[in-house]
């Protein structure tokens, strides 16, 4: 498997009270991978995932895709948001809000851009509703419109900051699926950002979990489970099961070292 | 029962206090207290009509408009052109907020000295003024607008490409758009007040004018018709204010569950 993005020895340290969130992380991202990150709340986990994205400057390390450094948000890398309801502008329809990532940037015309868009809110589910407004819409239907907002414009990478985690149950359970998916079915690299030790054994081909603030990365473990993976069985195998138990040994550690550490 | 909740949750009860005011005045103007000063409700329609019928209160009121729209106008485009990039680049905030602090809380007609100073007694100085007491209402509201947009909504503007040209017209505007309304509409009604000061103070048309004049003449129906008039010009400015605003921004009305 070839990598796509390197991460080398990222720190991060906040200007305001010069701790450093996190510190010392490097991993790689293989082409077609589907990785999650997950650790204690305030171990940085999406200030790291900000600065894959381009969006925020680290203080040390440098993160390359396809070994070019990343200076800014680059189109074959797009980033999806945990809070929809601001990501997705209610001013513009669900089509208008798809179409916003391609207008610009492709020479196509308004006929082939639009139905370029319909075919993305197709994958999602969201086909029969392109004339809606978000606020017209679920907490889970919105978030498909980020994704499709995203694929519209054809990304080899997603960057996902718990993007599901505002969901309920049931949703939750529907857009791994519905991710898990597409992944598959368009050769997609997701790097998925979580608090949700479940949700991360069930949709990823590796874990790593990050330590409590300052971050570092604490476990890198693959997750040898077969796709498609299905929500009750893959649940019940015993290699998940024994994952999940070491994993959420080594999560509670984090926890406890990480308040023994408070002064 | 019914008729009741019904009647109780509709416009009438405003309606019928309304009339009752009307009747009232009417009876006690032809009654109780019979004076120049005090004059019938049908009086007063009457001199509104002959007004009317003449040309005089036309001509009056678009004097009036045409001064409070000159003024409104340039405050309207001035305003949200500077609180847009006020509200966009933090030097320009950090530059002309404390400015804007300074100048604002300064009452509107307070600057009808300077501006007699400056800029004379005619047109230019009720504009001028209409101006200026309009601008900080709707500046504010821009930049203020502006700098309450989320920072996820700018992160979404930079993943998707987009250049400042084009955030500003996809994101900022809109985003922006239902508190520089506001501004917009309580300048609106800031910007009648000083058109009919101005009127009053130095002028020879406008509402505030033939209002004052009537007075001094003694022609106090003719007065009351003038003041109708204004009544009637506010509601109606508010009213068309609303319905442009409710097309502009029902995403949000709607979705903040405001009808």
């Amino acid at each position: 498997m070839t990598d796509t993005l390197q991460i080398d020895g990222l720190e991060k340290r906040f200007t305001s009270h010069g701790r450093a969130a996190f510190r010392d992380i490097s991993f790689s991202v293989g082409q077609g991978e589907f990785i999650a990150l997950i650790g204690p709340s305030g171990c940085g986990k999406s200030t790291l995932l900000h600065i894959m994205a381009g969006l925020s400057e680290p203080t040390a390390g440098t993160v390359s895709l396809n070994s070019e450094p990343i200076a800014g948000p680059r189109s074959e890398m797009m980033f999806v948001f945990q809070q929809y309801t601001k990501s997705i502008f209610p001013w513009k329809t669900v089509l208008d809000n798809v179409r916003l990532g391609v207008k610009y940037h492709s020479g196509a015309s308004s006929h082939e851009m639009e139905k370029h868009c319909l075919e993305q809110l197709n994958l999602v589910g969201l086909g029969r509703y392109p004339n809606y407004y978000p606020y017209q819409l679920s907490g889970g239907m919105q978030q498909r419109v980020a994704i499709a907002r995203a694929l519209a414009r054809r990304p080899k990478i997603l960057l996902m900051d718990e993007p599901f985690s505002a969901l309920d149950a049931m949703m939750r359970v529907e857009l791994q699926d519905l991710l898990l998916k597409l992944w598959s079915d368009l050769g997609l690299t997701i790097v998925f950002v979580t608090h949700d030790l479940d949700e991360a054994l069930y949709i990823a081909q590796r874990v790593i979990l990050l330590s409590a603030s300052p971050g570092t990365i604490a476990q890198n473990i693959a997750v040898p489970l077969p796709y498609p993976r299905r929500q009750i069985q893959t649940r019940s195998e015993p290699e998940y099961l024994r994952l999940r138990e070491h994993l959420f040994r080594n999560m509670v550690a984090q926890v406890m070292a990480g308040r023994a550490d408070v002064p | 029962m019914k008729a009741w909740t019904a009647f109780r949750n509709s416009r009438a009860p405003g309606v019928v206090l309304l009339a009752l005011l009307l009747v009232t005045w009417q009876l006690s103007a032809t009654y109780w207290f019979k004076s120049p000063t005090w004059p019938t409700v049908t009086r007063i329609f009457e001199a509104w009509f002959e007004n009317i019928a003449d040309g005089t209160i036309p001509g009056h009121l678009i004097a009036t408009l045409w001064r409070q729209m000159l003024g409104y106008g340039l405050a309207v485009v001035i305003g949200i052109m500077l609180g847009l990039v006020m509200g966009y680049y933090r030097l320009l905030y950090n530059l002309f907020e404390p400015l804007v602090e300074v100048l604002r809380p300064i009452p509107g007609p307070a600057y009808l000295p300077i501006l007699v100073l400056f800029v004379g007694i005619g047109h230019e100085m009720k504009v001028t003024l209409i101006f200026l007491a309009s601008l900080f209402p709707i500046l504010l509201n821009t930049y203020s607008g502006v700098r309450s947009i989320d920072r996820v909504q700018f992160d979404t503007a930079r993943t998707l490409g987009l250049s400042t040209l084009q955030t500003f017209r996809e994101l900022v505007i809109p985003a922006a758009s239902p508190q520089i309304l506001t501004g917009m509409r309580i300048s609106l009604a800031i910007s009648l007040i000083l058109a009919i000061l101005g009127e009053m103070i130095v002028s020879n048309d406008g509402l505030g004018y033939f209002v004052l004049l009537s007075q001094r003449t003694f022609k106090v129906p003719d007065m009351y018709a003038g003041i109708f008039t204004l009544a009637l010009l506010g509601y109606v400015l508010n009213r068309l204010f609303l319905i442009i605003e409710s097309r502009l921004i029902r995403w949000h009305t709607e979705s903040s569950g405001r009808t």
